[in-house]
C-alpha cells in the first residue's frame, strides 16, 4: 500500500516536470517586446542636431497630431533600408517626423542626409544613447508612432511597406 | 607562536588591498542583474553592444541622482519589461518556480526523517 502510494506520487511529479518542460519547449525563448503600448511620451532635454540649442520634448509633441519618433545612425546599415520609406512618410502632411541621430558625428549623419534625403523635420542628437534608454528602445533603427503625448505604437527595426500602409492606415 | 605572526603579517598585508569584494560598486552589481535584451545569455555588465554601454551609463546617471537600487530596477522594469531582470519577481506566473524547489526540499526532508525513525 505505502510503496504504491509512494510510486504514485513519483509518477505524478514526472507527468508535471513532463508537462511543464514540453509547454516551455514551445515557447519561444527570443525576446520580442510588446509593441503596442500605451506608454507617455518620456520627457527629454536635447541637443539639436543642426546647432547647439536645447530641444525639448514638451515643445516638439503637441496634443492632436502624430509624430513619428524615429531612431537612427549614419553607422546602421538597416537604417539606409528603412530611409525610402521615411522618404514617403514624409510626404503625407498629417504626421511629422522626428529624428533620433543615435550616437552618431555630424559630419557622418549630414553626409547620410546629403546622399539619401532628410525626411525629418525635427532632429535632435542622443549622443550617449542615455535618452533612448528612457524610451525603452533598444537599438537603431527603432521608431515610435505617437498621438496625443502617447506611444501608441512601436517599429523595432527597419520599417517596411506593410509598417508604412499601417502607419498611413492609422493616422487616416 | 611563529605560526601565528606569520598569520597576522599576512593579514595585515591582505588589508592594504583595497579590491575587496564589498567595495565593488552598486553600479556593477546592478548591470550584473540585468538582461542584456539585444545579446541573448550575456548581462549587461559582461556586454559591450551599444545598448549596454548606454545602459550603464544610465545605472550610473540614476545612481548620481540618487535613486536607490530598487527604484532604478523598478525603473527598467517599467521601460523594458520584466525580462530585463534575472532575478524574476514573485507573482502569479512565478509563484510555481519559487515554491517548488522548497516543496521539494520539505518532502526530501520528510523521507528522510521517516526513514530514520523507521530504522529506530
Amino acid at each position: 500500500m505505502k510503496s504504491k502510494f509512494i510510486s504514485l506520487i513519483l509518477i505524478l511529479i514526472f507527468l508535471i516536470t513532463f508537462v511543464i518542460f514540453f509547454k516551455g519547449l514551445k515557447n519561444s525563448n527570443i525576446y520580442t517586446p510588446d509593441t503596442n503600448l500605451k506608454k507617455e511620451v518620456p520627457s527629454f532635454e536635447l541637443k539639436s542636431f543642426e546647432n547647439d540649442s536645447i530641444v525639448i520634448s514638451e515643445k516638439i509633441f503637441k496634443d492632436n497630431d502624430y509624430y513619428f519618433m524615429n531612431i537612427w545612425a549614419s553607422w546602421c546599415i538597416p537604417c539606409k533600408e528603412e530611409h525610402e520609406f521615411l522618404m514617403k512618410l514624409k510626404k503625407d502632411d498629417s504626421i511629422e517626423l522626428i529624428g533620433f541621430n543615435y550616437k552618431d558625428n555630424y559630419k557622418n549623419a549630414s553626409s547620410f542626409l546629403k546622399d539619401l534625403g532628410n525626411p525629418y523635420d525635427i532632429i535632435v542628437s542622443d549622443k550617449d544613447g542615455t535618452a533612448s534608454i528612457e524610451w525603452g528602445a533598444y537599438g537603431v533603427p527603432e521608431s515610435f508612432l505617437v498621438y496625443q503625448n502617447k506611444i501608441i505604437k512601436r517599429f523595432i527595426g527597419p520599417i517596411n511597406n506593410e509598417d508604412l500602409l499601417e502607419i498611413q492606415k492609422i493616422i487616416r | 607562536m611563529k605560526f601565528i605572526h606569520i598569520f597576522l603579517i599576512i593579514a595585515t598585508i591582505l588589508n592594504f588591498n583595497f579590491l575587496k569584494a564589498d567595495e565593488i560598486k552598486t553600479e556593477n552589481k546592478i548591470a550584473k542583474n540585468l538582461r542584456c535584451l539585444i545579446c541573448q545569455g550575456q548581462s549587461v555588465y559582461d556586454s559591450d553592444s551599444e545598448f549596454a554601454i548606454s545602459l550603464k551609463l544610465v545605472i550610473k546617471n540614476k545612481i548620481q541622482e540618487g535613486l536607490s537600487e530598487e527604484q532604478i530596477y523598478s525603473f527598467l522594469k517599467m521601460k523594458y519589461g520584466e525580462w530585463i531582470l534575472y532575478d524574476p519577481v514573485f507573482n502569479r506566473n512565478t509563484y510555481f518556480l519559487w515554491v517548488l524547489p522548497i516543496l521539494i526540499f520539505l518532502a526530501g526532508g520528510a523521507i528522510i526523517i521517516k526513514r530514520f525513525y523507521n530504522k529506530k
